[in-house]
């Protein structure tokens, strides 16, 4: 049963957005007994490079990609300054496209252009693309598989005090029912880059989540060995996998050291690709340490932690949780006191983590 | 050349015109027949609109259906490609019988096109309203390319209620696209009743001169209307969009389907197919009714 709780938040230096002493009332799990350390939000941490924020390189790593390729062409809907594509408007003006606040029409756009031999990114914030425009995304992108990239930014609830209309818990429910569509998450800045290199000559459409542009460092370059489709293990362990994407992935690598501290040795992987899943891995996973959690930023129905689901119901039974956000509509707040909410930090990775081996009788 | 000379040339090319239209009448029924359903006064009400561009106005190699130079059409009424099909066929895109089993199980062609299968198929469509946006995002990349060629978007007037339309209105405004050619085929009715019925589309003029547009208003059964019409149009380049708005009759050819709610989607059987394709074959008579917002 859902309990309600009533967090006090204190100002977090430095950070004009999240300066607000803010009250927000959860609707379900919340820990009563947060501390100021848990709100510091990563986006008030000054001098923190551009490098480790992901939609500030997406225009810059768009017009390095389209120096060399003609092809590529950049539309957004009146968010240039949100998702830095201006840096790819100032080096390819001929080539990018602001279609103001219209949203279906930038995707649609995008793939009429595509049809006449141009790879496209339309860059939207997450909340107002998969779920505003899924029929644009079904019918005129991956239908007739047209290379366009969706590129929904600012997802999940990193958008905090914004609001439900700017959630996107759904959109990987959403995209991963359509037919010949790659979904896939960046984790942070460089593995973003790594995305657009070989989203240009990948076959089809796609969806690229991004989240709010500050996620933290989890590759400190820009990872050769990425490929779409093939997950990445971060961390060896035995006792367990974490599976998780996106902007979770750095709480879990640290949720893992935490763990580790209490003697579980954790697997950590980043199933950055949602569609098509590495099903390989996640079998692997099951096989070699015998329970498996999945995390994301998502509502726990239809994500990351269902395409996992759908591969272990062929398997042997082993021990198996979903952690994300419920089925819930996410309270406001801040988006640190958020993740620590609903125990989307790594202090509330490891907490799950930990409940659910000694549930399952493993520690 | 003479005037008389140019004149009987005229006519000939009319009289071609009309035959093409007639064809793809008479197609429309066969095909419907193969299905057992068929989008026959929708596709009635374009048959001249469709001759025109095919036979006399477009752009296109048949031999090269990918020519990056071609005229785009998209067809944003996707439901009128039963009358496409035989068009595109007979300019040798495909063998005419390759619709032999059409709507079939494995056949490329259903009743909304697939652009993926169908060689000459700019764009796949089916879903109303999209169509001009694809059309923006084909006139944007020929600017990007620097290729001359213009875009085609032929619409229904019933999908004029779909707001992406007036997104796409509004950007094609904005963007100054000379070379995007919007075709509205006002046929005047939607599924369930007249346009102002069920939702007021007009003053679709002044509505499109709002949003930026140069605006003809024709008779699309008419090739003495269509064919000035066509010419009047500017080549691609920096200024207004164009919006051919084609004043038609819904189920045009076929007297029992003209202006008749009762066949949008149907199927003509026995002495009815016969009786039909004979009215067809006879030319486009006088109407039996006249329609309510004629131009």
């Amino acid at each position: 049963m859902a309990k309600s709780v009533a967090i006090k938040k204190k100002r977090a230096a430095g950070d004009d957005a999240q300066s607000q002493d803010a009250i927000f009332r959860g609707t379900s799990g919340g820990d009563a007994t947060l501390n100021d350390a848990t709100f510091k939000d990563k986006k008030s941490v000054r001098g923190t490079p551009n490098a480790a924020l992901p939609a500030f390189i997406l225009g810059e790593e768009l017009a390095n990609l389209a120096d060399k390729d003609p092809r590529i062409a950049v539309l957004t809907a009146d968010l240039a300054n949100a998702n830095r594509t201006n840096d790819f408007k100032r080096r390819h003006p001929d080539r990018f496209f602001n279609l103001g606040i219209a949203e279906k029409n930038m995707m649609t756009i995008a793939a009429g252009m595509a049809s006449c031999g141009h790879v496209t990114y339309a860059a939207t914030f997450a909340s107002f693309c998969a779920i505003l425009g899924a029929e644009q995304i079904k019918t005129d992108c991956a239908y007739p598989a047209m290379p366009v990239r969706l590129i929904g930014h600012h997802s999940g609830m990193s958008m905090g005090f914004y609001g439900t209309s700017h959630h996107a818990l759904e959109d990987l429910a959403i995209t991963r029912t359509i037919a010949d569509l790659t979904v896939v998450c960046a984790t942070d800045a460089n593995h973003l880059r790594a995305i657009l290199r070989a989203s240009v000559d990948h076959p089809g459409a796609m969806y690229i989540r991004l989240g709010r542009g500050r996620d933290p460092e989890v590759y400190p370059e820009v990872p050769k060995s990425f490929r779409i489709g093939k997950a990445a293990t971060l961390r060896k362990g035995d006792d367990m996998t974490i599976i998780c994407c996106g902007s979770v992935v750095r709480a879990s690598l640290d949720a893992a050291d935490i763990l580790a501290k209490r003697g579980i040795s954790v697997r950590v992987i980043d199933m950055h690709t949602i569609k098509p899943l590495d099903a390989g891995a996640v079998r692997k996973a099951a096989r070699e340490t015998g329970a498996i959690l999945t995390v994301e930023e998502h509502n726990v129905t239809g994500g990351l932690g269902t395409a996992v689901a759908e591969v272990l119901v062929e398997e042997d039974r082993i021990p198996f949780q979903r952690h994300g956000v419920p089925d819930e509509f996410v309270p406001v707040g801040p988006p640190a006191a958020l993740y620590a909410h609903y125990k989307l930090n790594a202090e509330g990775i490891a907490k799950k983590a930990q409940t659910f081996l000694a549930k399952a009788g493993k520690h | 050349m003479s005037t008389l000379a140019a004149r009987k040339g005229h006519n000939k090319q009319h009289e071609m015109l009309q035959d093409r239209a007639m064809f793809v009448r008479l197609e429309t029924l066969r095909l419907s027949r193969i299905c057992g359903a068929g989008h026959y006064s929708s596709t009635f009400s374009a048959a001249e609109l469709f001759a025109a561009l095919y036979y006399s106005h477009l752009r296109l190699d048949p031999k090269k259906p990918k020519w990056p130079d071609r005229d785009r059409f998209v067809l944003s009424k996707g439901h009128a490609a039963i009358g496409l099909y035989p068009i595109l066929a007979d300019l040798g895109y495909y063998k005419m019988s390759a619709l032999d089993n059409y709507t079939k199980l494995g056949s490329h062609f259903g009743d909304h096109p697939n652009m993926k299968h169908i060689p000459g198929i700019d764009f796949s469509s089916g879903s109303l309203g999209h169509g001009l946006s694809i059309g923006v995002g084909m006139a944007l990349a020929g600017r990007m390319q620097n290729r001359p060629y213009r875009t085609y978007v032929m619409l229904g007037d019933g999908e004029l209620s779909e707001g992406q339309i007036w997104e796409a209105a509004m950007a094609a405004g904005h963007f100054k696209l000379q070379g995007l050619v919007a075709i509205v085929d006002r046929n005047q009715l939607c599924i369930d009743g007249h346009t102002e019925e069920v939702m007021g589309v007009e003053p679709i003029g002044d509505r499109f001169k709002s949003f930026g547009w140069d605006v003809q208003r024709i008779d699309g059964h008419d090739f003495d209307a269509i064919m000035p019409a066509l010419a009047n149009l500017k080549p691609a380049g920096n200024g207004r969009p164009q919006v051919i708005i084609a004043d038609t009759i819904k189920g045009r050819g076929v007297k029992r389907m003209e202006l008749s709610l009762q066949w949008h989607v149907a199927n003509l059987a026995g002495q009815d197919y016969d009786d039909a394709a004979a009215e067809i074959r006879a030319g486009l008579q006088p109407l039996a009714k006249v329609g309510k917002n004629r131009g």
